[in-house]
């Protein structure tokens, strides 16, 4: 299996854009956007986590395996978010005879 | 291609057995031993530090139930009592039950089951034990100066601002050994992935490498998340961050979904890989292919995933949502299907078996019963009505020491009396293991059926006194419970006693197929003399070559 190498170009242009993301985040938290606040805030750091993860971790050449095995993972961090979130979205709603109206 | 060494017979008589090389008479020394790289002598490094912590956990469950004689709290203070069952429940689930199997039995066995040298990363699998001592160390520390009263589970917001006891010490002990379980984990799926020998499909693995297999990646995927729990409690505990507080913005039932969303899938941690030694003992001693050999496979499998979706059934009165209580019901109920077919595979590859009454058979017929007990009452625990009239008293205890202890370590020993003279090349006295077994049988039930019938009644758990009428319930429990501490003592004695005083074993005492039997025993450094390649299915009982082998092999007991 040939190993794929990844030019110095692209790390630094990565690199860059890693910087270049980090500087927005702190001047987006200057603005006040209302709800769009935490939007702004995880869209940046989704796609910083992104780059890293393709680029410096290199699952972008790698096997599918490796793709799947990373896949695994936000899988089972999306069943932690989803299913604590169903927890908290229908918190305290409860059928109106059981509250006693 | 991969010959090692010069091949001697495989099957030789027991006289000359141990003058053969092997990997215990290979190097002496204690440097040897500390800085080996061979898994199997890391799975004994495993053993020894496994014993010890289940040890110190059987010491606190003697104390538990020394103060539970009575009704009277006359023992111990409240808050003495408080550390006691906390430091059970730590030391017995983190540094007993969940590396039991894996550490000990895996990483001596899934080398040698897949036909391979060692493990994929050996320095990783050596560095996985320090790991994990340094982690005992932290625990012990925090042990020695006062404990920890929080219960193993160190719910918020108790843990994080009540509790002055050496919780963040503790919590960085959970922490720090769950990079040993991570790192096991992790060369066991690599293992299993790239080492397997020529031949060797995925469908002709042995199903304990498919249980360990399994349990691998629940911890892979799990673990991180347990860890970053408990660290996140050090670090509203030391700076007062928001995250649990809700005066501080946080939540305390968060907590409770971080905790058990590893917890309850530690479960499976512990219980998967013992239902793999139970397919390979019903095999072995019922003479038989396990019934439905690619079933049990994928429940395995699909108790890996299912586990991850049902951790909301700790939290039916914590405060839950009711709409996501019954998700969490509802899917708690799916998981005892594929549960349930291993049962009833197992049963039935008895079924016109010719059946050995022999030590591990004893254990995993035993095993059979005590989880199946633990997993019905597991499903009615799960049941959202029921579960409020028996949250937090003893029928829970009951219900998660049959799963726990009925399963776990039923599975552990009867692996350890199966692959005992793989591992050391001698035999154990017959009549003095299986008279162990029967103890840890009998005493067991005697210790924790009475549980249930006192938690249906109302007895709350975690409580050093109690009203009088539970005395006669408590009594047997105490009574079974020393039972069972003879049942563990024995083995203990009479497997240090065969190092030295055993007969030989040979290298097949129980004429049972595998290509962990088809070397010698014990194995060499390398394991296999040449690299062995497969070509039919594990379990083949009925293949002649192995028919005339067994016909030749001494029987034992
Ligand atoms: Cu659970």
């Amino acid at each position: 299996m040939a190993e794929h190498v990844t030019s110095r170009k692209v790390y630094f242009l990565v690199f860059a854009a890693l910087l270049a993301l980090t500087l927005a985040t702190v001047l987006v938290a200057e603005v006040d956007l209302g709800v769009f606040n935490d939007v702004a805030a995880l869209t940046i750091a989704v796609t910083k986590a992104l780059l890293v993860l393709l680029f410096f971790m290199h699952v972008r050449h790698s096997t599918r395996m490796t793709a799947l095995t990373a896949v695994a993972g936000f899988f089972w961090l999306a069943l932690l978010i989803g299913l604590t979130m169903a927890d908290y979205a229908s918190r305290g709603q409860i059928l109106p005879y059981v509250a006693g109206k | 291609m991969n010959t090692t060494a010069a091949a001697p017979p495989v099957t030789t008589t027991a006289e000359t057995a141990f003058r053969r090389p092997n990997y215990l008479n290979a190097a002496y020394g204690v440097r040897s031993w500390l800085l080996t790289r061979d898994h199997k002598r890391i799975a004994i490094l495993y053993l020894i530090s496994v014993t010890t912590f289940f040890a110190i956990g059987s010491l606190f469950a003697l104390l538990i139930r020394l103060e539970l004689l009575t009704p009277e709290g006359d023992l111990f203070q409240p808050d003495t009592y408080n550390r006691l069952f906390t430091m059970h429940g730590v030391v017995m689930v983190f540094f007993f039950l969940i590396p039991a199997i894996p550490a000990v039995l895996g990483n001596f066995l899934v080398p040698l089951m897949i036909g391979a040298k060692d493990l994929a990363f050996p320095k990783l699998n050596l560095a996985s034990w320090y790991v994990y001592n340094l982690g005992g160390i932290f625990t012990l520390w925090a042990i020695i100066h006062g404990g920890v009263d929080t219960g193993w589970t160190f719910y918020t917001p108790f843990s994080t601002h009540y509790s002055n006891t050496y919780v963040i010490a503790t919590a960085l002990g959970i922490f720090i050994n769950g990079f040993s379980t991570i790192f096991t984990g992790l060369n066991f799926i690599v293992t299993i992935h790239r080492m397997r020998a020529p031949g060797l499909t995925w469908f002709r693995l042995p199903l304990f490498i498919w249980a360990t297999y399994a349990t691998s990646v629940i911890i892979v995927l799990g673990t991180p998340v347990i860890a970053i729990t408990l660290l996140l409690v050090a670090v509203e505990k030391t700076f007062h961050l928001g995250i649990f507080d809700p005066a501080l913005g946080g939540d305390p039932v968060l907590f409770q979904h971080m905790f058990w969303f590893y917890s309850h899938p530690a479960v499976y941690i512990m219980i998967l890989p013992a239902m793999g030694v139970e397919s390979e003992l019903i095999a072995a001693f019922a003479r038989k292919r396990i019934v439905g050999y690619k079933v049990v496979a994928f429940a395995s499998i699909a108790i890996a995933v299912l586990g991850f979706l049902v951790w909301g059934h700790h939290m039916f009165v914590a405060g839950e949502s009711i709409y996501a209580a019954t998700i969490f019901s509802v899917l708690s109920m799916l998981v005892a299907i594929p549960s349930a077919v291993k049962v009833f595979n197992w049963t039935a590859t008895l079924y016109q078996g010719s059946i050995s009454f022999q030590t591990p058979m004893l254990y995993a017929l035993g095993f059979i019963g005590l989880f199946t007990l633990g997993g019905l009452t597991g499903v009615m625990v799960a049941t959202l009505g029921f579960d409020v009239h028996v949250h937090d008293t003893y029928f829970v205890v009951a219900h998660f020491h049959y799963i726990m202890v009925g399963g776990t370590i039923m599975g552990y020993l009867g692996g350890l009396h199966y692959w005992w003279p793989k591992i050391s090349g001698k035999l154990y006295p017959a009549f003095l293991s299986k008279l162990a077994a029967l103890l840890v049988f009998v005493g067991f039930n005697l210790t924790f059926f009475p549980q249930f019938i006192l938690g249906y009644l109302g007895m709350p758990r975690r409580y050093w006194s109690y009203p009088p009428e539970f005395q006669v319930l408590n009594v047997l429990s105490t009574a079974g419970a020393s039972i069972l501490g003879v049942g563990y003592l024995l083995p203990l004695c009479y497997f240090i006693w065969s190092m030295r005083y055993g007969k030989d074993s040979g290298d097949n005492p129980w004429g049972a197929v595998g290509l962990e039997w088809d070397t010698t025993s014990p194995p060499p450094t390398e394991n296999f003399y040449t690299t062995p390649v497969v070509t039919h299915g594990p379990y083949e009982y009925n293949r002649e070559e192995v028919h005339n082998r067994m016909s030749q092999e001494v029987t034992l007991g």
